[in-house]
């Protein structure tokens, strides 16, 4: 059922975005774009939440795990010089990130909320500690054109011609989908998500399966925050993840736990934000800001108050493992 | 004639401690390839902490295991599989949103690089469905599979992994006698394709059709070994309990008075909202016991709590002793003089942490017996339950104990004289006997026919047949929540029983 209406508000969507193109060109394609890239941190960090759910634990420390790799990608970035050593202590840091929530959630079976929580309030804490003003970073991140696919009308700029960023969330996405329907990986990681004594009894380590995918997404996490400080804003500053690491809770939600479903919504939610900020910007409404700014936030209420009970998550979600 | 044969496996002097109680003491056992080797033993007799060291799941204190004649160390299932054991586990290991071919091949995974190969893996599992004479689609999603069907998906995960030793973990306590038949016959031909059966049962009737040799467990000792041949039923019972017991039920015949429940066109939804009893109409007279028989989950449970108030219904007529008894609370029900024996004793039944005592007044801490002003008269509930726990022979250090720390039996004992101690005119009683040793369903069968006696009207639900046809004087069939046929429980046909349970209209002979 719900499969049937998603299906339909995306071909809603489509047929309204080409509507608008044919109407204004320019500022389709230049709408249609921001918000892509307004979702690149959203597919990343959902990509996060699903490999953790499905693995059985809930991640509820995604948005620390992106701070804290944000703040470190962006000093690593400023102080090394290297935007892609940055990146790359982001991802590292995510990474450890993870590991901290599996040892808790996992290793320790503390609840998971409460071993989510406390990286969020330890990410919070740490950064704006150490947080320090007058870093700049070394440049901009690189952009790719990818010939041809880039000069087909509104679907090459928007896809094809983007930072590599974007294109790293969108086959993360993809590939994600591959591993978790496709290979002996992603159906040991879906039966440890649902049943994990069946696994265990089938030989599966659930422990170690669990701790390390929920290790390797807090490297998603990270590459999540490096984009939010090396790209989006260019810079750090406190509480720069602003929510996003719970949006992108709703929006596995909203995808039903999987990786193309929690992309397509992703998306949509930066259609919503793309459209209300140009709105504002061409003065057709006449709201304040905040308002605006809140439009991400009061969606992902309304759309988990629809959606949740109609969508059933991982069965195991949530309950750490005990023999018997 | 088996001891001929090679042994298969051989447990020696196994020993499992867990913190405060010795789960297994020295246990040995000893089985052929081909032989049907029956593990009996009350619950709580050790009998599936052996078959998890067995499989590796618990590691052994001490005593070895030895496959083949070889000495192993089993670290985890996946050293047993690779030697040889597979389990049908009594909860059965199935991922619910699998398919039959995901489940079996899951951990063990036909693929090509990273990538699972599910054409080979269909291919597989239905040619070893077929090998083994199980019929199944493999393509069908476990969770919509009956129990029946979601059993030999557990059988077929073990073959399919080229298991010659199949331990069986109570696999007929959730079949219709229909379905227990049919895999009592899948056995008997693993056994003669050479394959090894570890049985565990509680259920003497199955020892005796399919075993070849006989193990008894009791408290956590194996306390010996016989054939089918060498033993009967009273015999085996007297193994496991350690004293003679009496398997049959001694009763009178009844004494019928005036109509206690009436029930006309109940209907009740599960708890996702799904019809669960449709348009159930019955009546429950004093003096006598009707007994549901019935497969679990076939509306049973939705119709005990809506007779006591625990859950929505409809109906034209519930009444109890004349009363209205639709839509009251379940304290209201428990007014008009209605005992619950709730089938979930931990969750519905008892407070775990509480006392003996405080349990025991559950239903009444507050009347005037037990409480002045809103302060409870302790002295009055400790009397009460030294008498109850004398009466009803809890067995338990004192009064003060906390529930949680009984067994099974002496938990169900406390339910039991808790809602028998009031005299109540009507006694729902729903599985009084589940998970409770034979020493314990003995007695508790005994007080519910005392009830009887008394004139108390008594409903009783089960899903051992045994037990419906052996205090029952009416029994009543449910299947898809509705009541098939009732009959006189004299001269019942037990094979017809079981067909009507599992939904066969049966028309008269």
């Amino acid at each position: 059922m719900s499969a049937k209406w998603a299906y339909a508000l995306a071909i809603l969507i489509s047929v309204t975005i080409v509507i608008f193109y044919v109407l204004d060109p320019t500022k389709t394609t230049s709408v249609v774009s921001f918000s892509l890239r307004y979702a690149v941190p959203l597919i990343l960090a959902a990509m996060v939440g699903i490999m953790c759910e499905r693995s059985g634990v809930i991640n509820i420390g995604i948005e620390g795990q992106m701070l804290m790799s944000a703040f470190a990608g962006f000093f690593g970035a400023a102080l090394t010089g290297s935007l892609l050593l940055g990146t790359m202590i982001g991802v590292g840091t995510g990474m450890i990130m993870g590991a901290m929530l599996a040892t808790g959630a996992v290793t320790w079976k503390m609840d998971q909320i409460i071993a989510g929580t406390i990286i969020n309030i330890l990410a919070a804490g740490l950064t704006s500690f150490f947080y320090a003003q007058g870093f700049t970073l070394p440049g901009i991140t690189p952009t790719l054109r990818i010939p041809v696919l880039a000069d087909i009308p509104l679907i090459g700029p928007v896809f094809f011609d983007n930072g590599l960023f974007t294109y790293a969330a969108i086959v993360s996405a993809l590939l994600l989908w591959v591993l978790l329907f496709k290979t002996v990986w992603g159906l040991r990681t879906r039966s440890v998500g649902e049943k994990p004594s069946a696994s265990d009894t089938s030989g599966i380590g659930v422990q170690k399966m669990r701790f390390w995918n929920v290790t390797i997404a807090g490297g998603l996490a990270g590459l999540a925050g490096a984009y939010l400080a090396l790209e989006a804003a260019g810079t750090f500053e406190r509480g720069l993840t602003a929510g996003r690491g719970f949006t992108a809770l709703a929006i596995m939600i909203f995808g039903a736990w999987n990786p193309i479903g929690a992309l397509a919504a992703a998306i949509f939610f930066g259609l919503t934000q793309g459209v209300a900020s140009q709105l504002q910007t061409d003065a057709v409404v006449d709201i304040p800001p905040q308002f605006v700014n809140m439009l991400p936030y009061v969606l992902t209420i309304v759309l988990l108050a629809i959606v949740s009970g109609r969508i059933k998550p991982p069965a195991a979600v949530g309950r750490p493992y005990e023999k018997d | 004639m088996t001891s001929t044969r090679d042994v298969a496996l051989e447990a020696r002097g196994l020993t499992k401690r867990f913190p405060g109680v010795v789960a297994n003491a020295d246990v040995s056992l000893k089985v052929h390839s081909g032989e049907i080797l029956a593990l009996l033993g009350e619950n709580g007799a050790g009998k599936s902490t052996l078959v998890k060291m067995i499989y590796g799941l618990y590691e052994p204190d001490e005593g070895e295991i030895l496959i083949k004649g070889e000495a192993v160390r089993l670290k985890g299932p996946r050293d047993a599989i690779r030697r040889g054991i597979g389990m049908v586990h009594q909860h059965f290991q199935l991922v619910p949103v699998f398919t039959v071919a995901e489940n079996v091949i899951l951990g063990d995974e036909p693929h090509r690089g990273p990538f699972v190969n599910m054409r080979k893996a269909r291919a597989e599992v239905a040619r070893l469905a077929e090998e083994f004479g199980l019929q199944l689609d493999v393509d069908a999603k476990v969770e919509d599979l009956p129990v029946g069907t979601q059993q030999r998906v557990e059988i077929l995960k073990a073959l399919y992994r080229k298991a010659d030793i199949l331990i069986l973990d109570e696999p007929t306590a959730v079949l219709t006698p229909q379905e227990t038949d049919d895999l009592l016959g899948v056995i008997k031909g693993f056994a003669g394709s050479g394959v090894s059966v570890i049985f565990i049962t509680h259920k003497l009737r199955e020892v005796l059709a399919i075993a070849d040799t006989i193990e008894v467990l009791r408290g956590g000792r194996a306390v010996g070994t016989t054939t089918p041949s060498e033993t009967d039923a009273a015999g085996l019972a007297q193994m496991m309990v350690g004293r003679s017991v009496l398997l049959t039920v001694d009763k009178s015949p009844a004494q019928t008075g005036d109509v206690v429940l009436d029930v006309v066109d109940l209907s009740a939804a599960d708890d996702i909202g799904l019809p669960a009893v449709r348009d159930v109409s019955l009546q429950v007279r004093a003096g006598e016991i009707l007994g549901i028989a019935g497969v679990e989950g076939n509306g049973q449970r939705e119709l005990v709590q809506a007779l006591t108030g625990l859950r929505p219904c409809r109906a034209r007529t519930v009444t109890v002793q004349g009363q209205d008894a639709l839509g009251k609370s379940p304290r209201a029900v428990h007014a008009m003089g209605v005992g619950h024996v709730p089938e979930d004793r931990e969750a519905d039944g008892l407070v775990g942490a509480y006392s003996v005592a405080d349990n025991l007044v559950l239903d009444r801490y507050s009347d005037p017996e037990f409480a002045r002003f809103g302060v409870r008269d302790l002295k009055a509930v400790s009397a009460l339950a030294q008498d109850l726990v004398g009466q009803f022979d809890i067995r338990t250090p004192s009064a003060d104990t906390t529930v949680q720390s009984l067994s099974g039996g002496n938990k169900q004992k406390v339910v039991i004289a808790r809602e028998l101690a009031a005299e109540p005119a009507l006694l729902i009683a729903a599985q009084p006997t589940r998970g409770v040793d034979v020493g314990s369903i003995e007695f508790i069968h005994s007080r519910i026919i005392a009830a009887r006696d008394r004139g108390a009207a008594v409903l009783l639900v089960s899903a051992e047949l045994d037990e419906v046809l052996g205090l029952s004087d009416r029994i009543a069939v449910m299947y898809d929540g509705r009541i098939v046929e009732t009959m006189p429980a004299e001269g019942a046909d037990r094979a017809r029983i079981g067909l009507l349970m599992a939904g066969h209209a049966v028309s008269e002979t």
